[in-house]
């Protein structure tokens, strides 16, 4: 670290669009003295600091956790979802993973479903939608037997965590040359269909969840891969298989 | 109704008080009639709850969707609240600052969830854990609630497994528990180091299908700026649409604050950026007392500050405390590379002054412990604000493999920050600002002292006292929203209804929100709100943070109203209001965490005595560790507002089964 500490000097060029309407451009700022240890968000809250007090606005982005859990941020950085580092949320992604005098490109997630708010900002409530349709188990508060009335074979439980561990942030959509959703989708319908408490309802969840996915209007899946190879919680490429054989199982 | 109190005032303990200029050595608050909670029933305590929910008068289940009910806040609180009130049939409205209800800041919680199911046959039941948790808390809490939190948490697990929240399991299919945060017992239910994530997700879906249902009308991106309070009930909230920027209202039979804790008010913390205090310092404003403000919790094991542009601070799940062994080096000033240092050199300083509980006391005490080996200049890495907490061992003992399947996701997070491989190099770890154990006082029903106002999660003061254990967060979240509120809210509601909103007080609201953003954008001036709040943050930390002094209280509410009025002449905040405008949220957020600040140094002024994360210097033993202060200060401090400084209210507190006794983890 510290043989770094000398700060970057670094080109951005950042999409900044005023509202859904507005048509949008790409606009270059220069920032200095960037410290390798920063990471992404804290360079921008820097720049944005500054244009605050030039008098600019400054650049819409989402964020909260900043720890790489809650999903809200997301940039598209160099044309890669999150950035080059693998399994990163934008938050998690630290400068010195750039180079001093880089130029590096930001832009929103693009795709239908996700219209733009506002610069970096976009609308993922599509992704809630598709949950309503049956990502959930029907369990009234006050209603659940003994937790260990139900025992769970460990690699169903595991498998059921790995695909749990999805953020909602829609990097896979943006990744997508389709702008498909079926990761995101396949990763809560392979999360509850492999527990027993999710059986009662596996077939129609399936269903509603793949026919609420589409009708948001993501496009399909044609197994190119890139967004388990952009996910930053890694969710596998398997589970969009789970979720076809559960939507044929249901439709049958 | 209210006599001078001049304790603050009399104790001058250090000469650099001069008292000169603004309100130092004078008096900053007044002291009004006691308080107390009213609703606990008498009797047997395992019995309260029980004949609590049967005294609880009903709604008929066809007038429940003719009432109302507002719940702000969508984590593990407000998101199991609005999904049991929708499954009940309420007619609910549900407001988040996000974008999505799954990303409140429950989500990051990481170690676990405490219960007695006490599935491990190793002593544990909802005794001991409300024991442990009084106890735990520094005798500062309530023991009926402390009581009903320990009965519901068998509940709560029950509840999740059905919902499929994917805790860890062992190979006969039962679930893994492990012993957490400094319990002797394995009572933690855990998913991976994301447990926070599994258990809102399920709250989050739970909450999606009403939802769908129609039973719960969802608002993201809105932000709560004011209580409406109606005829002396809480009748509704102002907000902002954060995308348009317009004002709305909204109006309800019952209002549900799920808002979280206030620890941004340090700048730097492990909360999410967007948690803030306005939510609860409104209501404040309102008529809610405050209860025990100076009560936060600082958590030991986060990842120490790299550099002033630092936005947030880490946290690395104390779970790690169970393996990894804490040191610093024996000499002051040591600066050579930890691998260089050998083993007699190295000082484990929670083993050799806790030696029952080591590395695993609670984490006031842990935190306490390093920065006083900072402060005796034996700290680590950049400016010596660090300890080790070092695997070594552990990778001896088990083997990387075993460590990487326990730790994996941590360590990697570890390395992502600092750069640094904690196989191969000890962690570096430095306390950092976690949770607030004081909020909006609420009685046994969580209804605050605006009727109709229910308080849920960290932004109640809650069950906690001056202590919060680990993994308690989300059993607390989840015990309010699924199974407490949902019953003693229909109470309220019942006892209704409560007639027409005034139309008055909306408006008046609606104004005074307005007014507050039409004049932060006006200033115009050269700093902007996150600068003030920085400076705000390090004030807090210095002054009112780990270790607080009569002098360093008094000193930072000379230096509060300074800044505050500074930033209501200088602030700059660009953009307009009746758009999405991130300046103008951060700048109303900043401008109420001053006010809170300043209560909070009240607060831990007043109570004089250490208890818990309420670290007086000037009240500790022979060894250096917390002294309480019974006689004077077994009680909760709840706060009211008042235009001429703060009243405040004691609750006192009675222990008829947990015996008061000094914490010692020695």
């Amino acid at each position: 670290m510290s043989e770094r500490a000398k700060g970057m000097n670094l080109t951005l060029k950042v999409w900044r669009q005023n509202g859904p309407q507005d048509k949008g451009r790409m606009v270059t700022y220069r920032v200095e003295d960037v410290s390798p240890d920063m990471s992404f968000l804290e360079m921008l809250d820097v720049l944005n600091e500054r244009l605050i007090l030039e008098g600019d606005d400054p650049i819409a982005f989402d964020h909260d956790c900043r720890e790489g859990i809650c999903g809200m941020c997301g940039m598209v950085i160099n044309g890669v979802a999150h950035g080059e580092q693998v399994a990163t949320t934008t938050c998690q992604l630290h400068m010195r993973h750039f180079e001093d005098n880089a130029v590096i490109t930001i832009e929103p997630w693009r795709a239908a479903p996700f219209p733009v708010v506002k610069d970096l900002v976009v609308d993922r409530s599509a992704f809630d939608r598709i949950i309503q349709a049956g990502g959930f188990i029907s369990v009234p508060a006050g209603s659940a037997p003994d937790a260990h009335s139900v025992p769970v074979k460990k690699v169903d439980a595991d498998a059921a965590f790995d695909a749990a561990t999805c953020i909602g942030c829609g990097a896979c959509v943006a990744a997508c040359p389709n702008g498909s959703a079926s990761l995101f989708t396949a990763a809560k319908i392979t999360h509850l269909s492999l527990l027993p408490q999710g059986q009662p309802e596996r077939d129609s969840r399936a269903k509603a969840m793949v026919e609420q996915m589409d009708a948001e209007g993501f496009g399909g899946c044609t197994n190119t891969g890139e967004c388990t190879a952009v996910c930053p919680k890694g969710i596998p490429l398997d589970t969009i298989a789970r979720m076809n054989r559960d939507y044929l199982r249901a439709s049958k | 109704m209210s006599k001078r109190n001049e304790r603050a005032g009399e104790q001058s303990t250090s000469a650099d008080v001069t008292g000169e200029g603004g309100r130092v050595g004078g008096v900053f608050y007044t002291e009004g009639e006691p308080i107390r909670d009213t609703k606990a029933p008498e009797g047997p305590i395992e019995d309260r709850w029980e004949k609590r929910k049967f005294s609880a008068k009903l709604v008929n289940p066809a007038n429940k969707r003719k009432l109302h009910v507002i719940v702000v806040g969508t984590g593990l609180a407000g998101g199991s609240a609005a999904a049991t009130l929708g499954e009940l049939g309420y007619n609910v409205t549900s407001f988040c600052y996000q974008d999505s209800p799954r990303r409140a800041h429950s989500i990051a919680a990481q170690g676990g969830i405490n219960a007695a199911k006490n599935y491990r046959g190793d002593g544990d039941s909802i005794y001991r854990l409300f024991y442990d948790t009084v106890k735990g808390g520094d005798f500062r809490a309530r023991e009926s609630n402390v009581y009903r939190l320990a009965q519901v948490s068998v509940n709560i697990i029950d509840q999740a497994v059905a919902q499929g929240v994917p805790f860890a399991r062992e190979y006969g299919g039962l679930l893994d528990t492990r012993s957490f945060g400094g319990a002797q017992v394995s009572r933690t239910f855990y998913a991976r180091g994301q447990t926070g994530q599994q258990l809102l997700l399920g709250a989050y879906q739970a909450l999606e299908r009403q939802i769908a249902a129609g039973t719960v009308k969802m608002h993201t991106r809105h932000e709560m700026l004011d209580l409406i309070v109606s005829d002396g009930r809480a009748r509704g909230v102002i907000v902002r649409d954060m995308v348009t920027g317009e004002i709305e209202r909204h109006l309800a039979d019952a209002v549900v604050l799920a808002t979280g804790g206030y620890g941004n008010v340090f700048f730097l913390s492990t909360n999410a950026k967007g948690c803030n205090t306005t939510a609860i310092w409104r209501a404040h404003r309102r008529g809610a007392y405050f209860g025990n403000p100076c009560y936060t919790q600082i958590h030991p094991t986060c990842i120490p500050v790299s550099g002033d542009y630092q936005s947030k601070l880490t946290l690395m799940s104390e779970s790690l405390r169970n393996d990894g062994r804490v040191w610093v080096p024996v000499k002051a000033g040591d600066t050579r590379p930890a691998a260089e240092i050998p083993e007699e050199e190295r000082d484990y300083y929670l083993e050799r002054i806790y030696p029952a509980f080591g590395n695993l006391v609670p984490r006031d005490i842990a935190s306490r412990a390093a920065k006083n080996v900072c402060d005796e200049g034996r700290g680590v890495g950049p400016g010596g604000l660090g300890v080790y907490l070092d695997f070594a061992d552990a990778i001896r003992r088990l083997g990387r493999d075993a460590v990487e399947k326990k730790y994996g996701n941590l360590f990697e997070m570890y390395e992502r920050i600092t750069g640094e491989d904690p196989y191969t190099q000890p962690m570096r770890i430095y306390p950092a600002v976690h949770y607030t154990m004081g909020g909006l006082w609420v009685d046994y029903d969580l209804q605050s002292t605006i009727p109709g106002l229910f308080v849920i999660g960290e932004a109640n003061f809650s069950d906690h006292g001056a202590n919060r254990l680990g993994a308690s967060a989300l059993m607390q979240g989840l015990a309010d929203g699924y199974f407490v509120l949902p019953t003693t809210i229909g109470d309220y509601l019942a006892n209704g209804p409560y007639g027409e909103v005034d139309e008055e007080a909306v408006a008046e609201a609606e104004t005074a929100v307005r007014s507050k953003i039409d004049k932060l954008l006006s200033v115009n001036g050269t700093r902007t709100a996150d600068s003030y709040h920085r400076e705000l943050g390090r004030l807090m930390w210095d002054y009112c943070g780990m270790e607080r002094t009569e002098e360093s209280l008094r000193k930072a509410l000379e230096r509060i109203p300074e800044l505050r009025e500074e930033f209501w002449e200088n602030v700059k905040v660009s953009g307009q209001a009746e758009e999405l405008n991130q300046a103008l949220e951060r700048a109303g957020r900043v401008a109420d965490f001053f006010d809170l600040a300043e209560l909070m140094c009240i607060d831990a002024l007043h109570r004089t005595e250490s208890c818990g994360g309420h670290f007086r210097a000037e009240s500790q033993d022979a060894d250096g560790e917390a002294l309480r202060d019974d006689e004077n200060f077994a009680y909760v401090a709840a706060w009211e507002y008042g235009e001429q400084g703060p009243i405040l209210h004691k609750e006192a507190l009675d222990y008829e089964y947990v015996k008061m006794s000094q914490r010692s983890y020695k």
